[in-house]
């Protein structure tokens, strides 16, 4: 400890303040980054770290306090001057260009007019050396998430920085990916560079992180050791209070069989979706099933058949309650006492130009057509019943809004995607099928989803959760499949199944060595 | 000059403002910036390039007053889209109208004067070239300008780096401010030299082609270019391809008309814009083809945190 007080700090943030209109985004931030350490910024959606670390990236401007850079007070005014300072940055949302190649892509960051050519060959190195293999003349369009974050990765280290901020980096990555990029992390420590590690996965920070500064509502609740910490104590210092603890387990027996997909095949739809392949699955009341897998291995296209938005070639393929439903579409599946939650919150989900009553009313027209509607085939909105759901929905899941009806795309994601599950909750379907229900969402967010998930199984409807977070999964499963490649494999109990097993499925090895399956998965 | 000679070269001289306008827009939309103001633009060139030809007696300072004019009156639409963050589509309209407009208002005193035409310029050696040396290398300036824009922005666009960042920003404008490229600048100076080349094609229009005014003498041919963009699906090459097709069309139009050919001059007059469908049916069947293609933000405003 002693150590950390003599040394320099590579970068330190004194009283560092943003504010935006009448909110403080960052209210006097004080950040010491050491050489050579991974440290944790640790906080809730909104908690100010994507608006603390774009001023250390000179993408925002602060509006008070000052940036040290090895004690040295410096003005960060653009990414190009954070670049020349020894920042380099891994944005949580890419910022590549689809349309580029990955060359080009690493040769917009840098500075200067090296040619392509000579960035090419410097860009396979570095790849090689770092264990991100890269093809440097690939368009964009054409590469998985994963190999996306390597171009990040690589174009950042390009530049020889002496700190790299990553903002969010294993959320899009499959065990064995983020597995991959603690190895280089190991490696970048070793060489002496320090790194600012954006997360909310307490489990990861843990695993690979120094130190930890824990921002919430803008200001630093906490700076510690997170090694010397519980996930518990860390999630304590992220959203203020204790995280409820959520457990699947309590789930009683589960009832009659409300969702059975039988031998359902569908060809991919355009050149980048994936075909299910012989799908096969009961979904009974009280009980939540999930379907881990990583991202892009058809879940959005069993989300799509299942929600009704495709419809599949034989009736009987799908039923629901015992009905075929194969061929019915969406709003005819709602009158079934079904609901869906797509994992796109922007634009599927919700419309982010409408306000939330009106997002409300989108989804639940058909099935709430005497609650929210009146004049017969006029279809009026009935504004005061419309008004009060909007209401109760919103305290039952404590969506929290600065107005009483903002539009949907003015919420943070994590409040905007409670607002929607809380939406379908409201209706307490007999079937709710949700995609990715808490993918970018804050802890106390996260868990407040969780748990009214698992609340509407315990009261006897069925749930598929279709995620690629394993903890979640272990959190509110009580059965388990994997979807890989279009395939699913056969749910078994949360009690036996293991990460190694999941992770096994995902990768495609379907032998159930060890596990004896009552049918060979998918031998054909 | 032979009968072939004859033909081509008027299909090129019908193809010049085609291709000039094309290429600026081709700038401005590969920057992400839809500007459906080609049209008005290029009038105000034709209009201020007459003008200004009546005015000093010289035509060559005329086609340099339609490229300024075309310049200037992009401005307007930069500083409204760009600046003010207005929508792209209603604007560009709304210049196209007020071109029209103001072009008739300030060409009045014009009408039926006789107009000066910029000379040819026949380059030494080259034009003596059998067959292709006339059509060729004794154009009038604003054809060689035309050229040389194709050249000059196949090689910005694609080899420099500049151009990288122009596409890149017509790529996803905001991870292009995130890098920390200048976002309203590069459009900003991609609307201009759109603008400027609107005007220069609007000056070949009445300075070249037709040297008179005569109102409204566009005749829509702004909106073939940019019917021509799509079509090149925004590829250099492919629009002078693309334009000397159309410009083909348009005189096989007359041919047809003066000899009494029973194909219906409105179907030939549809069929740049048909062809344009065609292209853009063919690069959405594939999604690979779009992203790659297309500029992604193309018509988006952009407005940066601040």
């Amino acid at each position: 400890m002693e150590n950390h007080e003599i040394e320099i700090p590579l970068l330190e943030t004194r009283r560092l303040t943003k504010i935006f209109g009448s909110l403080k985004a960052c209210d006097g931030i004080d950040l010491a980054i050491a050489p050579g350490e991974v440290h944790a910024l640790l906080g809730e959606n909104g908690a100010g770290k994507s608006t603390l670390v774009k001023m250390l990236f000179g993408v925002l401007e602060p509006s008070g306090g000052e940036i040290l850079w090895k004690g040295r007070p410096v003005k960060i005014g653009s990414p190009a001057q954070a670049r020349a300072t020894g920042v380099g940055m891994v944005f949580q949302h890419f910022s590549l260009f689809e349309a580029l190649t990955v060359a080009e892509n690493i040769a917009l960051a840098l500075d200067g007019n090296v040619p392509i050519e000579k960035i090419s060959d410097e860009a396979r190195r570095l790849s090689v050396d770092y264990g991100l293999p890269l093809d440097p003349s690939a368009h964009v369009a054409d590469l998985s998430v994963g190999e996306r974050q390597r171009i990040e990765i690589v174009r950042a280290l390009l530049q020889n920085p002496e700190l790299i901020i990553l903002d969010e980096p294993t959320s899009v990555l499959t065990p064995q990916e983020a597995d991959k990029l603690f190895e280089t992390l190991a490696k970048l420590k070793a060489e002496g560079r320090s790194v600012l590690y954006i997360s909310h996965r307490l489990e990861e920070v843990q695993r690979i992180c120094d130190r930890a500064t824990v921002l919430r509502h803008g200001k630093v609740t906490g700076a510690c050791d997170p090694r010397q910490e519980t996930p518990s104590s860390l999630a304590r210092m992220m959203v203020g209070g204790e995280v409820a603890a959520i457990s699947g387990a309590g789930l009683g027996e589960p009832g009659e069989v409300l969702v059975e997909v039988s031998k359902l095949s569908a060809p991919a739809r355009s050149p980048f979706a994936v075909a299910l392949k012989d799908v096969n699955l009961t979904v009974r009341a009280g009980e939540v099933i999930a379907i881990a897998g990583v991202a892009g291995n058809g879940q959005s296209e069993l989300f799509d058949v299942l929600s009704g938005e495709v419809t599949v070639s034989h009736a009987d393929q799908i039923r629901i309650g015992g009905v075929a439903a194969g061929r019915l579409g969406i709003t005819a599946r709602r009158l079934m006492g079904c609901s869906f939650v797509p994992e796109e919150r922007h634009g599927h989900a919700a419309v982010p130009t409408m306000n939330l009553s009106g997002n409300l009313v989108l989804s639940r027209y058909a099935s709430d057509r005497k609650t929210f509607l009146s004049g017969g085939w006029l279809g009026l909105i009935n504004t005061g019943p419309v008004a009060t759901a909007t209401k109760r929905i919103s305290t039952d899941m404590d969506v929290r809004k600065s107005l009483v009806d903002p539009l949907a795309g003015s919420l943070s994601g994590g409040n905007l995607q409670k607002f929607i599950v809380g939406r379908e909750l409201d209706r307490q379907p007999r079937v709710l099928i949700v995609n990715q229900p808490t993918w970018g969402v804050d802890a106390g967010a996260a868990s407040r989803i969780r748990q009214a998930l698992v609340d509407l199984a315990r009261s006897g409807s069925a749930v598929v959760v279709i995620s690629q977070d394993l903890d979640e999964v272990f959190e509110i499963a009580s059965r388990v499949a994997v979807i890989n490649e279009g395939r699913l494999s056969v749910p078994e109990p949360v009690a036996t199944m293991t990460r190694e097993r999941i992770g096994l499925l995902m990768g495609g090895f379907h032998d159930g060595a060890g596990h004896p399956q009552p049918e060979a998965l998918h031998a054909h | 000059m032979d009968m072939t000679q004859a033909i081509i070269l008027t299909i090129m001289t019908a193809a010049t403002p085609l291709l000039l306008a094309a290429i600026g827009e081709l700038v401005v939309e590969r920057s992400g910036v839809l500007n459906l103001g080609v049209e008005g633009m290029m009038i105000m060139g034709a209009v201020a390039a007459f003008a200004i030809a009546q005015l000093t007696g010289s035509a060559g300072l005329g086609a340099i007053g339609g490229l300024v004019a075309g310049m200037l009156f992009s401005l307007l639409f930069g500083f409204l889209t760009l600046t003010l963050v207005a929508n792209q589509v209603a604007t560009g309209l709304a210049l196209t109208i007020l071109g029209l407009g103001l072009s008739g208002m300030i060409g009045e005193a014009f009408i039926g004067l006789p107009g000066l035409k910029l000379a040819a310029v026949e380059i030494p050696l080259l034009s003596d070239i059998p067959f292709f040396g006339r059509i060729l290398f004794a154009q009038d300036p604003i054809f060689y300008t035309s050229i040389v824009a194709v050249i000059g922005v196949s090689w910005f666009l694609f080899r420099s780096r500049a151009g990288l960042r122009l596409r890149a920003i017509g790529d996803n404008h905001s991870s292009a401010h995130a890098l920390g490229i200048k976002v309203v600048r590069t459009r900003y100076l991609a609307v201009m030299f759109g603008g400027a080349c609107a005007g220069l094609a609007g000056a070949h229009l009445s300075i070249v082609y037709t040297p008179q005014w005569v109102e409204n003498m566009t005749a829509g041919r702004g909106w073939i270019a940019l019917a021509l963009v799509v079509f090149a699906s925004w590829r250099p090459g492919r629009a002078l391809i693309g334009a000397y097709l159309f410009g083909a069309v348009s005189i096989g139009q007359l041919f047809a008309q003066s000899r009494g050919i029973g194909i219906p001059s409105q179907l030939l007059s549809a069929l740049p814009y048909l062809a344009t469908i065609a292209v853009l049916v063919i690069i959405s069947l594939n999604r690979r083809m779009t992203l790659i293609n297309t500029p992604a933000s193309l018509g988006k405003s952009f407005v940066p945190e601040r």
